[in-house]
């Protein structure tokens, strides 16, 4: 049995039948080919998965695809500019070595741009309350954090 | 960091197939019967293969191979695993069939139809289970469950210098199982090409050669040359991904069987039950001291829980891993070290992150905190007192300390940890009703695994250079750190050399991987001595160029010079290339492989070590605690790049603190079943559980290669553990706390809170 389902991903319509159990991180993975987007527990604990649901950091492995139906989806390939131009979240991920083996990454980048939106002064101690639903095993976190503080006022800088 | 890594599970490919495991759920038995005949007819299914079908196709088989023997020269109980067994199950999670279909939920719903059927056996979970008399048999073959009792002498030198013992001071400890947990689950890709029958498996390592070795010996007749393992990315490594699992085994040998591509992506839980865990030992230990608080002689007994199978290196961690700075940074002139490797039903317990050392140095700080308070010393005190001095220093165990400055390391992390002003911080805290605590741990941890390492340095036509390597970066920055080494050494463009890797076809023959904080001081001496060679053929070249004799020219800054003349690194390199431009006799192309074998082989190792302090806050009410600040002095060695080191630094810490804070791996007692299996039970730290780090160098350099370098990887996880417990024995001293075992979590803090009221309060 499968249903239809359409959604925007990274601004452009995507159209597909489904399997009503498809979760959507499955979709983006499997279907679309989106592999930025990781699985990296079955439990919603570790974040490798999130990815933007109508501007708001989700967890892809908590939603089914059809849930989905006519939303927004962003995922870790559509927040750079075209050109390739990094976001400046992404930007300072780089410049402060905020990532190691790299597979928890695309899910703190996609939450620290969320963190960005809702909490545009946050400090550090906040921004370590917010990462509660992100487990990264390489970093010991600092460089993260210190990457998510330097984003977030590049965010606020460009407006 | 744009989603463009690719990780195994993010290949696919034409045709694939996939499948499950069936595991057992029993901790132990006897396998009276596998009943294959419905997941047989299933919808999708391709095939399914037991042990008995591996067997008639003799696969090979995991064979102990530990040159460790008893003191009497019994040899080490040495252990066959098959990928699937056919005799006995042996631990919860055991693999033991294997189902192929055309999708993967096919798969998975075919193996549920599988009829295992099992003669339950009592089940050993814990090692002193394990050397209780009348315990069940992991092996029929070694009833007693000891696979190997090592003891470095006998304790005669060491009763002979306890007799004279001005006090002697005693510990029990135990070192709680953890588990590695790389963020990447398991999985494997294993393809057959259809003319030539080659295989190529795809599969997060830190290092291909094992897996290429491993799947060549068991189903290609020992031919490397018939197996590829390719890993573009691999998502967290920590030692556990440096090892081949039966899982990989199983996969390759279903692939070759059906001819066709075989994938499979185990889910988190399956990933915890079959990747090997770590640490797991019980500890009695004792130093004792002379009157004037110097350590004269070292006593330790250890029980470690190796698990079902004697791995490649679990029974060795204690031993060689630990064993190669027991005594952490003080001078110990007499040991008696015995340590017991006891089988259990349980995944096996094999390297993680620091392999032995974070073990060792716990139990030696632990002990030293104590005995500060039996002797009436402060503890920095009688660290400062016994800290070995004299370089080089050969240990108890054989291996030759080359360099350190322990009293250095101290006394920048006390700057660092501000502990002049600790008092009034500590009333600070009393005033709100909570317990202010200030602990350290020395360390020193011995890093560079297997002592030989190949790189290959090419230049190639179009101006770039390739470093070829076995090592493997999977967070550590290897791109970086060899490209600065190379860009320092020749003068080239270091965006101009590329870093390939995570392919056995590329790799030079022989290299090895990256374990045991070995990359630098093995792959980086390996590019500069390739280095050194293509500078000599260099001269050559330009001696050509420049219309001089090869000895005229000198290399300097990127430069070949010789009478006035002067041609750059990239001027030489393209020439090479040309042979009209090549002096005659000499073979176009710049590119050479060195093979690197550290002179004095395994002792000769370097020495990273350090001094780390925690200061935490615990709430007596609730027994929770708080890591309020954390201080680190390391001495890496020579640090090449300071941002990844401190990565390096940082995530040992966390890792450390995870298994002193929240981390522990349970099993049931009775039945053997994983309890902690998922990220529900297992509690790693998150962000919040940590503080900023402060961390800094004192860079000696190792004398033991040229580099200078000591590895940083596993620094992190052998401090931070000892530093956090002896930072919360300190904050419930007022309590008459004196004892507590990982992790301290508030439960096992509120009981010793309780337990100590009940025996009367501070003593």
């Amino acid at each position: 049995m499968s249903t239809k389902v359409s959604m925007n991903v990274n601004g452009k319509p995507v159209l597909a039948d489904v399997e009503p159990r498809t979760l959507l991180v499955q979709y983006l993975r499997e279907h679309l080919g989106l592999t930025g987007t990781h699985v990296g527990c079955d439990t919603s604990q570790c974040g490798c998965c999130n990815v933007h649901l109508n501007g708001e950091a989700v967890k892809s492995c908590t939603l089914f695809a059809i849930q989905c139906e006519g939303q927004d989806i962003t995922t870790i390939e559509g927040l750079a500019e075209e050109d390739g131009t990094l976001h400046p979240m992404q930007q300072a991920f780089w410049e402060h070595h905020g990532l190691q083996c790299g597979f928890c990454t695309p899910g703190m980048v996609m939450v620290a741009c969320d963190i960005a939106r809702r909490r545009p002064d946050a400090d550090e101690k906040t921004i370590r309350h917010e990462l509660e639903g992100n487990i990264c095993r390489c970093t010991g976190y600092q460089h993260i954090v210190e990457a998510i503080e330097s984003g977030i006022k590049a965010m606020n800088a460009k407006g | 960091m744009i989603g463009g890594g690719r990780y195994s599970d993010d290949f696919n490919f034409e045709g694939q197939v996939h499948l499950a495991f069936l595991r057992s759920p029993y901790a132990h038995g006897r396998i009276t019967g596998i009943d294959i005949d419905a997941a047989k007819a299933a919808p999708g299914v391709l095939g399914v293969f037991t042990g008995q079908d591996m067997e008639a196709d003799n696969v090979g088989r995991f064979e102990t191979d530990i040159p460790l023997t008893e003191l009497d020269g019994t040899e080490i109980f040495k252990t066959r695993r098959p990928a699937l067994p056919t005799d006995k199950v042996r631990l919860a999670g055991e693999p033991v069939a294997v189902v192929v279909a055309e999708t993967a939920h096919q798969a998975r719903d075919a193996m549920e139809l599988i009829d295992l059927q099992v003669e339950e056996l009592p089940a050993v979970v814990t090692s002193l289970q394990a050397v209780a008399e009348g315990a069940a048999a992991v092996h029929d073959e070694k009833p007693d469950n000891c696979a190997l009792h090592w003891e470095n002498d006998t304790p005669d030198a060491y009763d002979a210098a306890a007799a004279k013992a001005h006090k002697i001071v005693k510990i029990e400890l135990i070192n709680n199982r953890v588990m590695p947990v790389p963020m990447e689950p398991k999985c494997c890709i294993a393809q057959v090409d259809d003319e030539t029958g080659r295989m190529t498996v795809y599969a997060p390592f830190q290092g291909g050669r094992r897996v290429q070795g491993a799947v060549a010996d068991f189903l290609f007749g020992g031919d490397g040359d018939m197996v590829r393992h390719i890993s573009d990315n691999t998502g967290g490594g920590f030692g556990t991904r440096s090892k081949v699992y039966p899982e990989i085994i199983a996969i390759c040998y279903a692939a070759k069987k059906l001819g066709r591509t075989v994938k499979w992506l185990g889910d988190r839980s399956e990933t915890m039950v079959s990747d090997y865990h770590g640490r797991d030992q019980v500890n009695r230990a004792e130093l004792a001291f002379d009157e004037n608080a110097k350590i004269l002689g070292y006593r330790l007994e250890t029980l470690t829980n190796i698990g079902a199978w004697v791995t490649e290196n679990g029974a060795r961690l204690a031993i060689d891993g630990g064993g190669r700075i027991l005594g952490g940074c003080y001078d110990i002139p007499v040991l008696y070290y015995s340590c017991r490797n006891m089988m259990t039903n349980t995944v096996s317990t094999d390297t993680y992150r620091g392999a032995g050392r974070p073990e060792a140095n716990y139990i030696v700080e632990r002990l030293m905190e104590k005995a500060a308070r039996e002797l009436g010393i402060d503890s920095k005190e009688l660290r400062r007192r016994n800290f070995i001095t004299t370089f080089p220093y050969t240990t108890q165990m054989g291996m030759k300390v080359d360099c350190g400055d322990f009293a250095a390391c101290m006394d920048i992390a006390l700057k660092e940890a501000d502990w002049n002003n600790f008092e009034a911080r500590k009333k600070e805290s009393a005033a709100r009703g909570k317990l202010r605590g200030f602990g350290l741990a020395s360390f020193v941890e011995g890093a560079g695994g297997r002592p030989e390492e190949l790189m290959r340095v090419r230049f190639e036509e179009d101006g770039s250079v390739n470093i070829y390597c076995g090592t493997f970066s999977h967070g550590q920055g290897h791109a970086t750190v060899y490209s600065q080494i190379l860009s320092d050494k020749l003068g080239i463009p270091f965006d101009s050399i590329n870093l390939i890797q995570g392919d056995t076809d590329t790799a030079p023959a022989g290299a090895s991987g990256t374990y045991g904080s070995r990359s630098s001081q093995m792959g980086g001496v390996a590019i500069l001595r390739a280095s050194d060679i293509i500078i000599e053929k260099g001269k050559k070249i330009a001696g050509h160029l420049l219309q001089a004799e090869a000895d005229e020219v000198a290399f300097e800054d990127g430069n070949f010079k010789a009478r006035e003349g002067s041609v750059t690194m990239q001027e030489v390199a393209r020439a090479a290339h040309d042979p009209a431009r090549l002096p005659d006799g000499l073979e176009p192309g710049l590119d050479e492989t060195y093979h690197y074998k550290r002179p004095g082989g395994r002792t000769d190792q370097s020495f990273p070590n350090g001094c780390h302090i925690c200061e935490v806050e615990v709430d007596p009410e609730t027994g929770s605690v708080e890591l309020l600040a954390y201080s680190a002095a390391d001495d890496c060695g020579t640090v090449l790049n300071p941002l990844i080191v401190h990565g390096q630094v940082h995530g040992g810490v966390a890792q450390g603190i995870g298994q002193a804070l929240t981390e522990n791996l349970v099993y049931d007692e009775e039945t053997g079943q994983l309890l902690t299996g998922s990220f529900m039970d297992y509690a790693m730290p998150r962000a919040k559980d940590l503080s900023d780090i402060k961390a800094e160098f004192n860079p000696i350099p190792s004398t033991n290669n040229e580099l200078g370098v000591k590895g940083a990887g596993e620094a992190g996880c052998c401090g931070a553990p000892p530093a956090f417990v002896n930072a919360v024995l300190n904050a419930l001293e007022p309590l008459g706390v004196k004892h507590l075992d990982m992790p301290l979590t508030p439960n096992n803090i509120w009981h010793a809170i309780h337990g100590a009221k009940n025996e009367g309060g501070p003593a």
